[in-house]
Parts: C-alpha cells; sequence; structure tokens
C-alpha cells in the first residue's frame, strides 16, 4: 500500500479516532478498551482496528489477559500498537529527509555540533516570539503537542520511574516531569544520536526556555524522545 | 561428508560477542577545569553501564573505576574498550542511556578526529580484548574502511559474516 493509500485510511472519522486512542496509550491496546475509547461499539471497533492493521498504520499481536493460562483461559485477545513504519505525502514531491540526512552527515564529519546546538536553540527562541519563558509543565504539553512530540505528564518523585501506563488518568499528584513518546526527528536522530539529541535539546531549551518555571533536559530512554522537561526546583530562592 | 558437525565446532559453537573501541582526544588535561563536567559524569555512566542490559566487560585500570589514566594511543588520547552481548544492546547503552549526555557535549571536551575512531569487532564469548587487540581493529578500520573484521554502527557486519572470514 502507497502511503497516500494508508493515510487515506484514516479519513474515517472513527478510524481516526481509534488511530488516535492507540497512539496515545504508548502501549498494546485491546478491542475493548480501544472501543470504550474511541466511543463505539465493539464490533465496530475490532473492523476498523483490522482495516487501520491492514493499512500498515497499526500492528496486531495476541496476548492472554492477566493471570490466566492453559486449557481454560480462553483465546488470547488481540491487541494492537503503532506500527513502526512512517508514512508522509508531499503535494509536490519534495525529499527533505535526504536532504536532512546529507547535512547531519556532513555536520557529524565537521564536527559543528555547537554551532548546530545554537541554531536550534535561536530556533526555539523564534518559535516563542517574544513571550516569557515556558511557565508550567501544561502549558510546556500544549507546546510540544504542537510540535508532534506526543507529550505524557509523568508523576511522582521520580521522573525516571517507568510506570508503563502513561500517568494520565485516575491519579490525583500533579504531574513533576513531561515525558515525549515521540521524537520528530526520529530518522536522522537515528542515524547521527549526538548531534540530532544536542540538536533537539537545544531547540527545547530555546523554546521552553532556561530560566523559567520549567526546564528541558536530556534523560535519554529506549524508545522515546531523549529529553524530560522538569518543573525547575530552585523557585524557592 | 560423514558428520554433520561442523568443521571448526569449539568456534562456530561459541556465541560471539561485541566488542569496542573509542578513543577521544582531549581538548584540555583531564584536570582542567574544562574538562571538569566530563569528569563528572565518568561514575554514573560507567555504573549506568555496568548495570545495562547485555552488557558484559569493559577496561579499567588497576586500583581505579575508570580506563582514563591508560593512555595507550598517546598522552592526550583516552580510551573506552568495552564489550557487549550485541549491537543492540551497546547501541541502546550509548545513545539511549545517560551516556547520550557525555556525547552530546562531545564537543567542548575533545577534539574532532578526522579519521575513524570509534571501531567495532566481534569476539568469542568470554574473550577480554587487551588494548594491543584494539588499536589493531582500529587500524584495519582506518587501513581498509569497514569489514566483518572491523566495522561501525553505520557499517555493520553479523557473527556470522565475520566467522565466515576464518571458517
Amino acid at each position: 500500500m502507497e502511503d497516500i493509500d494508508a493515510i487515506a485510511v484514516l479519513q474515517d472519522p472513527v478510524r481516526r479516532r481509534l488511530y488516535e486512542y492507540v497512539v496515545a496509550q504508548g502501549r498494546e491496546v485491546g478491542r475493548n478498551e480501544a472501543a470504550e475509547g474511541a466511543a463505539v461499539a465493539r464490533t465496530l471497533a475490532a473492523h476498523h482496528l483490522d482495516r487501520l492493521t491492514e493499512a500498515g498504520l497499526l500492528e496486531s499481536g495476541s496476548r492472554r489477559l492477566t493471570g490466566r493460562s492453559g486449557p481454560g483461559a480462553g483465546r488470547p485477545a488481540k491487541v494492537y500498537t503503532r506500527a513502526r513504519a512512517e508514512h508522509a505525502v508531499s503535494l509536490p514531491a519534495r525529499d527533505y529527509r535526504t536532504a536532512a540526512e546529507l547535512l547531519a552527515g556532513a555536520a557529524e564529519s565537521a564536527g559543528v555540533d555547537l554551532a548546530l546546538q545554537e541554531a536550534a536553540r535561536r530556533r526555539g527562541e523564534a518559535l516563542r516570539g517574544a513571550g516569557a519563558p515556558c511557565g508550567d509543565l501544561d502549558r510546556a504539553m500544549e507546546l510540544l503537542a504542537a510540535r508532534g512530540y506526543e507529550p505524557y505528564p509523568v508523576r511522582g518523585e521520580q521522573a525516571n520511574e517507568d510506570d508503563g501506563d502513561g500517568g494520565d488518568d485516575g491519579d490525583d499528584g500533579a504531574a513533576t516531569a513531561v515525558r515525549m513518546r515521540n521524537c520528530p526527528f526520529h530518522a536522522v536522530a537515528e542515524q547521527f544520536p549526538p548531534l540530532v539529541c544536542g540538536m533537539n535539546l537545544a531547540l527545547l531549551e530555546g523554546l521552553l526556555g532556561t530560566d523559567g518555571p520549567v526546564r528541558a533536559r536530556m534523560d535519554a530512554r529506549p524508545g522515546e524522545c531523549c529529553v524530560v522537561v522538569e518543573a525547575s526546583k530552585n523557585n524557592d530562592d | 561428508m560423514t558428520s554433520s558437525r561442523p568443521a571448526h565446532p569449539a568456534l562456530h559453537d561459541q556465541p560471539a560477542q561485541l566488542a569496542q573501541l573509542n578513543l577521544a582526544t582531549l581538548l584540555h588535561p583531564i584536570d582542567d577545569p574544562r574538562i571538569a563536567p566530563f569528569v563528572e559524569l565518568l561514575d554514573p555512566v560507567n555504573a549506568a553501564a555496568d548495570g545495562a542490559p547485555g552488557f558484559v566487560w569493559r577496561l579499567v585500570e588497576d586500583g581505579t573505576d575508570d580506563a582514563t589514566g591508560l593512555r595507550p594511543a598517546g598522552a592526550d588520547v583516552i580510551v573506552n574498550l568495552s564489550v557487549w552481548e550485541n549491537h543492540e544492546a551497546l547501541w541502546e547503552f550509548a545513545y539511549r542511556s545517560g551516556h547520550l549526555e557525555a556525547m552530546r557535549r562531545r564537543r567542548e571536551w575533545f577534539a574532532r578526529h578526522v579519521e575513524a575512531h570509534l571501531v567495532l569487532w566481534w569476539v568469542p564469548a568470554g574473550h577480554r580484548p587487551d588494548v594491543g587487540e584494539a588499536l589493531e581493529r582500529l587500524a584495519h578500520l582506518r587501513a581498509h574502511g569497514p569489514s566483518p573484521r572491523a566495522f561501525t554502527f553505520a557499517s555493520a557486519f553479523s557473527a556470522e559474516e565475520a566467522r565466515s572470514l576464518t571458517g
């Protein structure tokens, strides 16, 4: 299936809601949960989830529900996650990815990390405009979401804690940090991690400010953006 | 063939592990204040390596916790020599752990290398490469480009490809 056909599958509003729900969880999602999340009947959700899988937008697997195995445990439940493949359509045809890979390769060879970080910081500041540094984590979530980072709040003392549920429901504690599921620069970041992740951090430092109530800091972990945004600790001096 | 056993059973039965050598040329002496932020990262990053999934071994100088005092490739060149279970384990540690922060700031502390400064190669499980072996692999990479004998992340070869050289 070509990218334009895969993307066209999302034109159906139910499918799009299901896709967005599954993506936002950052983990395997069963049919019942997806149906509930998108507020549609289970059989309709199942049909559309499989269409999304056929289109290559989701991947499906099967998993036995917790704690049961062997005869009598029933059939494994079908679960869905976002597919790793990227889909993009540009009309007319453009190829910024090749340009980005070539430029990043040249920057890596030339060792111009610091110049790139400076350019990224200035771009971040320009995106922020004349405004003050980002005021709080909620506003940081909005800014990051608008740039495609798919942010989610992390609650509790330990921002590094891998709680796996994204912490976005059923918890009364205030968020102490924001992590991001998506790296907007994924393909080049995988090829030139120090160069591109350093660029990304500088961009976010410019966007959020470095002397305000929230701070971006590098805290790489598998499968996510390498940056964490935290409430600054030095507000009381 | 009267037997299905491979010609070199010991070699072929042994799982391979991935060795890694990295050279970094300090811009200033290691006790210079401009290098202090790097030195501060040594202990936490080395501890992260020791606890990382797929970590096997890393070179340390006798009586210390790291290898920064060893200078086998030049007075201002520090070496990093380690063994991992596979390519993915090393990649995840290098670029998806606290180590990335040290990588991000590399240009503040280290000179840019014109020649290759990182080399990967396969070793039999349990083998601990010494610095001489590691520098020989780096020299091979520099002289001949990436091959199953000495390669990089961007041009990785499998253990099978490396075995076919000697098998």
